[in-house]
């Protein structure tokens, strides 16, 4: 118990004192988690908003496995990429492997999923109440889609929020196609499993505490912007 | 630029190239939906100008009408023809419509508008003169900057019509555009409907409110169990109402 008290406290000072080596992991962490969110968004919102508004063969099946795509496992998302980015593998002349890049990658395809699959949903909501409005006034299905996206924009945070949290908290795809290399990828979850593994409680404790001040901050920052736009009668 | 100074029915003529749309026919025109045939064989033929009020009580399908003719459904059955041409894509631009329930975007009342003149492809500096004369007339300048779904039921439904009229539609079709407003909303409207007439703009509006069908209509078409069973002018229909049905209708009693 005095062991763990005394871990606390490091890590607190850790944080106070803003120790070098834990603000270079948080701010990698921070870096890659972010860009794999907003390249995710760049393609799930269009790809979201399309399968709520275009009507096609085979939508049904594209929904079902977008779905179920939201569970994948980050490990094998890991392995994936891995695959592809191996000295082995299709892109492999790329020399990606263990790099950031190659973390945002992996954290995007876990990302992709969640924000498309949420925007079709709050699309697809949406669409029911503005659908015969909209071909009244002869809007074409990209139109409309366009329409949904924007209308439905203060929801989307949602979706952003939902798939932010899982790239900042996931640990098997980043530590599979990064490697945990110190200085280079190293970022919150990776350092934490680490860490505890070494006996360096007090580091993986305060790495521990960004992680969830960071998620928490996340949280209300965006919910706080979709309280103000529920109030504008937007959401 | 446009004249503001000239009156709207003469710049609209200017605008709206093409041939006329009217008449419009019905011709043995169905619509089933779940094994029930909701529109039963309709035929009719609209031709006048002025306001059409399509009426009946609950449930005779007056809305389902109304939406086949503007083309957000499709018959099941028969056909429709605008002065003799199957609907289309070009004809369907030139008409707009009024929904029972406001529909309006996360937007701002002037926001919304601007939304629709864009879809009809209106250029921008044309846009931002009507969407002015739009809010002018539905007496909402004031609320131009208000998100829409904020103003009251009557703003929005007025909201609403302004939209429609601002696209400056040759039909406008409108799906009981009262039904739940309060008097003075109501007033409005009707006046709107009457200058958007007298400008050469057709209007075909369900209701199934009596009083407002004496207010507004030139002609009237009774519908029943998805039948056209009366169609004439609105003075023979109120007069000499011919079926049972109207008849009743008419003496407000309920209509089975």
């Amino acid at each position: 118990m005095a062991d763990l008290i005394a871990a606390f406290h490091t890590a607190l000072r850790l944080i106070v004192t803003l120790d070098p080596s834990l603000i270079e992991i948080v701010v990698l962490s921070l870096q890659v988690s972010l860009l794999a969110v907003i390249l995710a968004s760049a393609i799930g919102f269009p790809l979201g908003g399309a399968l709520a508004v275009y009507r096609f063969p085979g939508r049904g099946a594209v929904t079902a496995v977008l779905s179920a795509l939201m569970g994948l496992p980050p490990v094998v998302a890991g392995l994936v990429v891995y695959l592809l980015l191996s000295n082995a593998g299709p892109l492999g002349v790329l020399h990606l492997l263990y790099t950031p890049t190659a973390m945002v990658v992996a954290q995007m395809l876990l990302v992709i999923p969640i924000v498309a699959a949420l925007t079709r949903q709050h699309c697809e909501d949406l669409l029911e109440e503005y659908d015969e409005q909209l071909r009244s006034l002869g809007a074409s299905s990209r139109e409309i889609t366009a329409t949904l996206l924007c209308d439905g924009r203060y929801r989307l945070l949602t979706a952003v929020l939902a798939g932010f949290g899982r790239a900042i908290a996931e640990v098997g795809a980043v530590m599979i196609v990064g490697g945990n290399i110190d200085h280079v990828t190293r970022t919150m979850t990776t350092a934490i499993a680490l860490e505890t593994s070494k006996g360096n409680i007090a580091l993986a404790l305060a790495l521990g505490m960004v992680l969830l001040a960071t998620s928490f901050a996340v949280n209300s920052a965006l919910l706080a912007v979709r309280r103000f736009a529920l109030r504008l009668a937007y959401a | 630029m446009l004249d503001p100074a000239a009156p709207p029915h003469l710049r609209k003529s200017s605008l709206n190239a093409g041939p006329p749309l009217l008449p419009l026919e019905l011709c043995g025109l169905s619509y089933e939906t779940g094994g029930k045939r909701v529109i039963d064989g309709v035929d009719a033929r609209i031709e006048e100008p002025g306001i059409t009020v399509v009426m009946g009580p609950n449930g005779a399908g007056k809305s389902v009408l109304l939406r086949l003719m503007h083309g957000l459904i499709a018959p099941s059955d028969g056909e429709i023809l605008w002065a003799g041409l199957r609907p289309n894509q070009e004809l369907a631009r030139r008409q707009a419509m009024v929904f029972q329930k406001p529909v309006l975007l996360r937007r701002s009342a002037a926001g919304n508008i601007r939304h629709a003149l864009a879809l009809r492809d209106v250029d921008r500096d044309e846009r931002e003169a009507r969407i002015g004369e739009a809010l002018r007339l539905a007496g909402l300048e004031r609320r131009a900057a208000m998100p829409a779904r904020t103003l009251s039921g009557g703003e929005q439904q007025r909201l609403c019509l302004a939209r429609a009229l601002s696209l400056e539609p040759e039909v406008l079709f409108l799906d009981e555009p009262t039904a739940s407003l309060d008097p003075a909303s109501t007033l409005h409207i009707e006046r709107r409907l009457i200058e958007a007439q007298r400008d050469g703009i057709k209007i075909i509006v369900v209701t199934h409110d009596v009083g407002q069908a004496r207010r507004l209509a030139q002609d009237i078409i009774f519908l029943h169990h998805g039948r056209v069973i009366e169609h004439g002018t609105a003075k023979e229909f109120f007069d000499h109402p011919q079926s049972e049905a109207a008849r009743a209708f008419v003496a407000g009693g309920l209509v089975l």
